[in-house]
């Protein structure tokens, strides 16, 4: 493939940010220094395109180090890598982290969803356009956006940070002098249990990534467990102990394991699914950030029982503890033989590496996310094939949520209770908003009462955005998979006290699936647009219940994915139980 | 995956080879289906879903451009929920961009019953002008309905040139060039096949644009002529539009096995010489 590159060079700042990722040119065609021979001989072709899948990598390595992808930054990606600058020029603007417009040394992303919204986040928006001036404008040194929900809920309102060349952090409770200060130290993490502390019960580590105190509590009985008893046993416990996804689609894990493990190849891969972007959910960070060894172990027995050497973690690119979390457990697990050529001496080879994403819920959507490990745009395959057919780089590819990762280290450790646990994330209008595990069975009454409420809410959005408003009825029903339950989804339960006005977050959530649509299908890209206008129509009074619903129904039926097919269910919900608009 | 397989289309039962998709066990069977994004000579985009039909057993519709079909599949395409589905894509497109140029929508709307007037007129996003930065096409974004065909021709499914993408993300997703360039300063080579595949008119000739603009482009007045380019060995198939004694634009059939409807910038733009002299061009 011939490609012309933009006519701007990279400057050397630039150059370092890129070559920290794929070390320095060798020849003249990947941009470095031309000698003879490089007349004489062509190097990159397939070579360097095998490396595409470090494009997202490199990206980010700009946006750290430099504050922005420049046209002349860009040219040199693509010359390294060999790839089209319009293709790269795609990727990175699909990605919200990214910017391609901008070259800014800190760029503030304020959260204003549904938890942060009403928790003072309105009032920092006046403050830091009083500060700086209008969202997305630059003072000189900072510039701000607002952002969907940063998985911070237990501590709103939150904004996340990028400082070029300083790194990336995450404030909680924010206000004007706390999003200025470095970074701040550790908040408690807040969390409870009704019943058996099984995924909970290291959360209160004094260091979460000292793989000794791992061990001295139980930790890696599980894949010591699953290396004496072997694969096909392994996926019989799953299995035996009925665990279902936890990323919300519910799929039996048991039965993923052993599709992958069934598949004729020769290269498998598993695939961690860190990059919950939710609304209203927090447990992953949580899992990550307080047991990141869990999800290290976690992925080991869903490596050796799918026949996999290769794990991969996508991590949300706004969860900096979380990362920095992982990467310490997986070199502390590499040193001490958990993880190499060789596990635990049993002849298992498996290897993790972390992929950190760049700002797209979708790529939570799990074709989605192979494509972003790919190097490409975050857009979501269509399926069949499946991924424990076609997945990661074409292989067959078991995805598997964090939280589904941690129970099942759990259930092969034989912890008791472990196949009858779930967590929960409560907040909103409680008095302490966290993760609460429970039992299933479980109701939203009683995971409110443990969060503290004062006085019912008016409304309770169950599973995230892409869950639903439940009737007050529902509040008092046991909490499981398939009814009468309403949809786990993410496991979210946020609370809305009587002061909050409903109009404003049912118009919240359509504004988050317009905004979060990757674009590709009509029925998702203009649909959730059409809802979001007719939403808006309908709260200022006009009768728009009828088209609502017929826009509701092409996005469920005829979307491609996920996203696009659950996009309706929450403003669906609050429209029938007269939350939102005439209706009341 | 050898052996024959049977469907039932609207009740009615047809015979398919292997690895045919629902769109094609449809039409064997006789059956219409709209599609927009797909085109024989490209890698099926999936992206338009105007082909979505039901499946039984499908929890969702699926699109019949790009599923196989499976041996025993039950299959309806004239179903309340097909029919609602491809009626609201319609009038989501037709709300989004400007649909003069693409005749097969219009008359698709017209089929489905589709109303773009229900949904108010308060979308607030701006609309795009058609940009005119080379002598030979046009881009109007406005008209684009992002079935992916450009791309795909430019890049893994024709010309490998890779000279434009789709860019930014959702309701802001856009053809483009990287950082937006002008075309002649992108890897564009001028193929022209982008224009050749574009269901709406949104890419078009510089010749048809300029004439529509003055209200002089009348493609009932004009003759197509098929003859062989002759400026190189390739051969390639011509299809030539004559209007008023003046060539007007220069495609080619998609359905030729060698060149699927491809030329290169010469024998698609390289014919105004052929009037030079006569009218002063
Ligand atoms: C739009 C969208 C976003 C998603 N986001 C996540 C996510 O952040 N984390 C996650 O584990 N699963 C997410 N999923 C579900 C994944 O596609 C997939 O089902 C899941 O990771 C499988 O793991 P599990 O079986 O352990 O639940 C998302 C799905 C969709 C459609
Ligand atoms: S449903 Fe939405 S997010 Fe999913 S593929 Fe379609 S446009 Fe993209
Ligand atoms: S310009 Fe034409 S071919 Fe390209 S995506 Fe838009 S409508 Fe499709
Ligand atoms: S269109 Fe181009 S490639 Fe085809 S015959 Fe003419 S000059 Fe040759
Ligand atoms: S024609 Fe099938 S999705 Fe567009």
């Amino acid at each position: 493939m011939d490609i012309r590159l933009p006519m701007a060079a990279a400057t050397v700042d630039e150059r370092r940010a890129v070559d920290r990722i794929l070390g320095p040119p060798t020849t003249g065609w990947e941009g470095g220094e031309r000698r003879r021979v490089d007349g004489h001989v062509a190097t990159g072709g397939h070579a360097a395109r095998a490396r595409r899948h470090l494009l997202l990598p490199v990206l980010h390595a700009l946006q750290d180090d430099i504050g922005g992808i420049s046209d002349g930054a860009l040219g040199y990606v693509c010359e390294r890598l060999t790839i089209p600058p319009a293709e790269a020029y795609g990727v990175a603007t699909f990605y919200g982290l990214l910017s391609v417009s901008e070259v800014s040394p800190t760029v503030i992303h304020l959260c204003d969803d549904i938890v942060c919204r009403t928790s003072g986040a309105k009032e920092l928006f006046t403050a830091l356009a009083d500060a700086i001036g209008p969202e997305g404008s630059s003072d000189g040194t900072r510039t701000w956006h607002r952002s969907n929900c940063l998985g911070q809920c237990d501590a709103a309102p939150a904004a996340f940070v990028q400082e070029a060349g300083v790194g990336r952090r995450v404030v909680v409770r924010a206000d004007l002098d706390r999003l200025a200060a470095g970074p701040i130290d550790g908040r408690d993490p807040a969390y409870a249990a009704i019943g058996d502390a099984v995924l909970t019960a290291r959360f209160g580590a004094p260091d979460p990534a000292d793989l000794d105190a791992y061990r001295a509590v139980g930790g890696y009985r599980g894949l010591r467990r699953a290396l004496e008893v072997g694969p096909d046993a392994v996926i019989a416990i799953v299995e035996a102990a009925g665990l279902r996804g936890r990323g919300g689609a519910a799929f039996p894990t048991g039965r993923k394991w052993r599709a992958v493990a069934d598949e004729e190849a020769t290269e498998r891969y598993v695939v961690c699914n860190a990059d919950e972007s939710e609304p209203g959910t927090f447990k992953d960070r949580m899992l990550m950030e307080r047991d990141p060894f869990s999800v290290v172990e976690g992925l080991t027995i869903a490596g050796h029982a799918t026949g996999a050497t290769k794990g991969f973690i996508y991590v949300r690119g706004e969860y900096p503890d979380a990362e920095d979390r992982l990467r310490a457990a997986i070199a502390a697990a590499e040193a001490a033989g958990y993880l190499g050529d060789d596990v635990l001496g049993s002849g298992f080879p498996f290897r993790i590496e972390v992929r950190r994403g760049a700002g797209a819920y979708i790529c939570g959507e799990e074709t989605a996310l192979f494509e972003s490990i790919e190097g490409r745009r975050g857009e979501p395959r269509a399926k069949p094939p499946y991924p424990t057919t076609v997945g990661l780089f074409g292989r067959p590819t078991a995805v598997n949520n964090v939280e589904t990762l941690a129970a099942a280290v759990a259930i092969v450790a034989e912890v008791p209770g472990a196949a009858d646990t779930k967590l929960f994330c409560v907040s909103g209008d409680v008095d302490a908003a966290g993760v609460v595990e429970a039992p299933f069975g479980v109701t939203v009454r009683e995971l409110l009462t443990v969060a503290g409420s004062s006085h019912p809410p008016q409304a309770v959005l169950f599973g995230g955005a892409a869950g639903r408003f439940l009737a007050p009825a529902e509040w008092d029903v046991p909490l499981g998979y398939g009814p009468p339950s309403p949809p786990m989804g993410s496991g979210a339960v946020v609370a809305f006290g009587p002061g909050v006005d409903m109009d404003d977050i049912v118009q919240r959530i359509a504004e988050f699936f317009r905004d979060e649509s990757c674009g590709q299908c009509v029925p998702c890209r203009e649909g959730t647009v059409r809802q979001d206008e007719t939403l808006r129509r309908l709260v200022a009074g006009a009768d728009e219940r009828g088209l609502l619903d017929e826009i509701a129904q092409v996005m469920r039926d005829a979307s491609i994915c996920g996203l696009g097919q659950t996009a309706a269910e929450a403003v669906s919900s609050a429209i029938a139980l007269g939350l939102v608009g005439g209706a009341r | 995956m050898t052996g024959r397989r049977t469907v039932e289309v609207d009740g009615t039962a047809v015979a398919i080879e292997p690895g045919a998709t629902i769109l094609d066990a449809c039409r064997a069977g006789g059956v219409d289906v709209p599609t927009l994004c797909y085109l024989e000579t490209l890698t099926p985009a999936n992206a338009c879903r105007l082909c979505s039909v039901e499946v039984e057993g499908s929890r969702t519709l699926v699109p019949a451009c790009s599923r196989i079909a499976e041996d025993g599949m039950v299959i309806r395409t004239a179903t309340d929920r097909v029919r609602h589905a491809r009626r609201m894509i319609l009038e989501f497109l037709a709300v989004a961009v400007d649909l003069t140029t693409a005749p097969e929508l219009l008359e698709a709307m017209a089929v489905y019953g589709a109303d773009p007037s229900r949904y108010g007129t308060d979308d607030g996003s701006p609309r795009p002008d058609a940009v005119v930065d080379n002598d030979l096409y046009v881009r109007d974004l406005d008209k684009c309905v992002l079935c992916y065909r450009c791309v795909e021709a430019c890049g893994d499914d024709a010309q490998h040139t890779y000279a434009i993408t789709i860019a930014d993300r959702g309701a802001a997703a856009r053809v483009a060039t990287e950082f937006d360039v002008a075309l002649p300063d992108s890897a564009c080579v001028f193929c022209g096949n982008c224009v050749a595949v574009c269901p709406t008119g949104a890419l078009m000739v510089k010749t048809e644009f300029d004439m529509r603009v003055a209200g002089t482009w009348h493609e009932e007045a004009q003759t197509v002529t098929r003859t062989v380019c002759g400026y190189c060995g390739v051969g390639c198939n011509l299809d030539v539009h004559v209007q008023d004694g003046a060539i007007v634009k220069v495609t080619s059939p998609f359905d030729h096995d060698v060149t699927a409807g491809n030329l290169c910038i010469k024998g698609r733009f390289g014919w105004t010489h052929v009037r030079a002299g006569v009218d002063g061009a």
